[in-house]
């Protein structure tokens, strides 16, 4: 195990490598540089603005030196020093803007994502176990409106429908008195009235997929010879189920562990922006419509070595869980 | 063993009367077993041959009420005497219940067919064995630890400490056979249905297992069901056999009699289709046509379809009963007996 873990581990290396190019490659993709409209507006403004002038910001910048040599500076800073640059629109360094919403983020995510798999296993099982009842039907039901109607229309209609029943207005994470207080228990409540919203919102998102996925698999294992042995065994109906084809079963869903992270960051965007949430979503998109690249590399830089952990933790997970992938 | 075995016992470990079982299914109600009667005496084996889909799988999951999904047991009855003597109607206890499932693997098991998918993947083979007597004895760890690995030894596992830790796919699918008939036997059942035990292995591991089970039963002194459509494990293993075609027994008696004069048309068939000791291989039949399906079937004769001696107007007209030929020997065909099998509740489904 501990073997396989090292293995796993090392291929991270050019993984991490790969996405790190791969974020400077968005960086750079734009057409003209940062610089370049930088100094048009300057001299749109009227200012004049010499060739020389012009070169010395560009070398401010590191923009002439050649691609290798920028990418390695950018990669230096940010491993030696944390400096993801700095973000064109805020004016701010990209790190600070990074802390400020990464955490908040991932937090929200993980709730959602546990909340999502504490709610889909069970009913999951429950639509195999009991395939074709009334509750499976439900369950399908319910799956299929999950999958259909978009995180952001929920948020607005739960949101209102609150809102006209008990005048609370779900907004951000905390209510405006609270934004700047230190934490006390009055702001850990007020949290609480907020959050349930979205993490509500991102749970139906999540479930549906899960669910179905979940009830497919264990319904082609139960069938399976070795469901029948243990029952010939004398083994009682619900423990077989849990002990042997739910085993087998969660493996689909493991491996996707990894990848629900940035699925969930995605589909927050439009949610977060409903309900006026900091998280790293909104500033993500707007950074790519308004070419703060600087930012938006930071930030596909980030989630996508969050996703490579996330895969690494999923593959040890399925190792642990199946011998088969262990001894491979 | 001799055909008087039968004659050993006088009351029987198990006996089996009136099973159906049928799968109701979208397009109509397949009977995949349709009034069967068997029984089997005390330390006696018998075995039960057909072609692939005659029913026998399913008659040995529902000794132990194992169907699941659509099908269901529709009529019969299964009394076994247990361990301690009492005598249960297996058949009438709720399938979920605790007395059923402690029935199950203790006074009662199946040694399956398939030895690749028989076992869970991702459980070790101890595990798996240690199960039995963690849900049937009040042994601690240590003690089934102990048990398992002298189980494993005894079925001829070597190393058996090691391979205890093993998964599925670490053993060969001969080993995997030991250990499946290592799991079945350690609770000393006193009755063990065997379904196909060796089809998936070649023939020198074939005759391996089977003697492994004979000496196993001579050790323990249970009796073994013997489900198999292979002519020589029925010759050299068994004392009496059924024949199934089409969900029914249509011929049973001593294995000796089985050889020597078989009565149904589809016993002669089978016989003549496969090769078997005593007689040399001149050229094997084959018989034509396959098993109708199961769906719906019209009431005649099961074998109608592919019988040389069919006789249109009556084998088509009505189910010929299981009749008694002269001692010991029963057979189920209208060359044999006019007599017809009787209606019930099932046969107008
Ligand atoms: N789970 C099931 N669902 C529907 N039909 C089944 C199922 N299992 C077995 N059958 C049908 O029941 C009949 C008897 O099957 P089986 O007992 O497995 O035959 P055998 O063991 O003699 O080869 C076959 O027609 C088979 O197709
Ligand atoms: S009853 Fe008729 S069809 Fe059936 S086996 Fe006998 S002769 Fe053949
Ligand atoms: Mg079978």
């Amino acid at each position: 195990m501990l073997q396989f873990a090292l293995r796993r581990l090392g291929i991270l290396i050019p993984f991490l490598i790969a996405i790190s190019i791969v974020s400077f490659i968005v960086i750079q993709l734009p057409p003209g540089s940062y610089v370049d409209s930088y100094v048009n507006n300057l001299r749109l403004q009227g200012n004049v603005v010499s060739a020389e002038q012009e070169g010395n910001i560009r070398a401010m910048y590191g923009l002439d030196k050649s691609m290798p040599e920028q990418y390695a500076l950018w990669m230096g800073k940010i491993v030696f020093a944390g400096d993801f640059g700095s973000s064109f629109r805020y004016n701010r360094p990209v790190a600070a803007i990074l802390m400020e919403r990464v955490p908040s983020t991932i937090i929200l995510s993980l709730t959602a994502i546990a909340f999502t798999w504490l709610l889909a296993v069970p009913l999951g099982i429950l639509s195999a176990v009991k395939q074709y009842s009334v509750w499976d039907h439900t369950l399908t039901l319910i799956g299929l409106v999950g999958l259909a109607v978009p995180g952001f229309l929920l948020a607005l209609g739960i949101m209102f429908v609150v809102y006209q029943n008990t005048g609370w207005l779900v907004n951000g994470f905390f209510s405006p008195p609270f934004r700047e207080a230190p934490w006390s228990l009055a702001k850990v409540l007020d949290l609480l009235k907020n959050v349930w919203l979205p993490i509500l919102v991102l749970t139906i998102g999540g479930m549906a997929t899960i669910t179905r996925v979940l009830r497919a698999t264990l319904l082609d294992e139960l069938n399976k010879q070795y469901v029948t042995t243990a029952r010939a065994k004398g083994v009682p109906e619900m423990t077989n189920v849990l002990r042997y084809p739910l085993r087998i079963a969660i493996n689909p869903l493991l491996s996707t562990l990894g990848w629900m992270l940035p699925a969930v960051v995605g589909g927050e965007i439009v949610v977060s922006k409903v309900l006026n949430l900091p998280t790293i979503g909104p500033v993500l998109l707007e950074a790519s419509i308004t070419q703060d690249m600087y930012l938006a590399g930071g930030i596909v830089m980030i989630l996508s070595v969050l996703t490579v952990f996330g895969t690494f933790i999923s593959d040890l997970l399925l190792a642990l869980n199946d011998p088969r992938i262990r001894m491979e | 063993m001799t055909p008087s075995a039968s004659l050993k016992s006088t009351e029987p470990r198990l006996k089996v009367e009136g099973l159906k079982t049928y799968f109701f299914l979208d397009h109509g109600i397949l009977k995949a077993v349709d009034g069967v009667d068997f029984h089997v005496g005390e330390a006696e084996s018998v075995g039960i041959i057909g072609e692939s889909g005659c029913g026998k799988s399913i008659t040995a999951q529902s000794m132990l009420q194992l169907v699941r999904g659509r099908g269901q047991i529709v009529a019969g009855h299964a009394v076994l005497r247990r361990k301690q003597g009492e005598m249960v109607d297996i058949l009438s206890l709720d399938p979920d219940s605790a007395e059923m499932r402690s029935v199950r693997g203790d006074d009662a098991s199946i040694i399956f067919q398939e030895p690749m998918t028989s076992f869970s993947p991702v459980h070790t083979i101890g595990f798996q064995i240690g199960e039995m007597l963690r849900l049937h004895t009040k042994l601690s760890e240590a003690q089934i630890r102990e048990r398992v690995i002298a189980m494993l030894g005894r079925v001829g596992i070597s190393n058996p400490e090691v391979r205890i830790d093993e998964y599925p796919h670490q053993l060969s699918g001969g080993m995997r056979q030991r250990a499946m008939i290592a799991m079945a036997l350690i609770c000393h059942p006193q009755i063990v249905i065997a379904d196909e035990p060796t089809t998936a292995l070649d023939v020198t591991i074939q005759a391996q297992i089977l003697d492994l089970m004979r000496d196993l039963q001579d050790e323990l002194g249970m009796s073994i069901v013997y489900i198999t459509h292979n002519m020589a494990v029925v010759a050299e293993n068994v004392s009496r056999v059924y024949v199934m075609y089409l969900g029914r027994v249509v011929e049973t008696t001593t294995t000796e009699r089985l050889f020597k004069d078989p009565k149904h048309p589809y016993t002669q068939k089978l016989l003549r289709s496969i090769p078997h000791p005593g007689r040399p291989v001149e050229r094997l039949e084959v018989i034509e046509g396959s098993v109708p399906s199961a769906v719906d079937p019209p009431r005649r004769c099961g074998f109608f379809t592919r019988c040389p001696s069919a006789m249109a107007g009556v084998c088509d007209a009505a189910i010929p009963a299981l009749t008694k030929v002269d001692d010991e020997h029963w057979a189920r065909c209208f060359l044999l007996s006019d007599e017809k099998e009787a209606e019930d509740e099932w046969s107008s489904l």
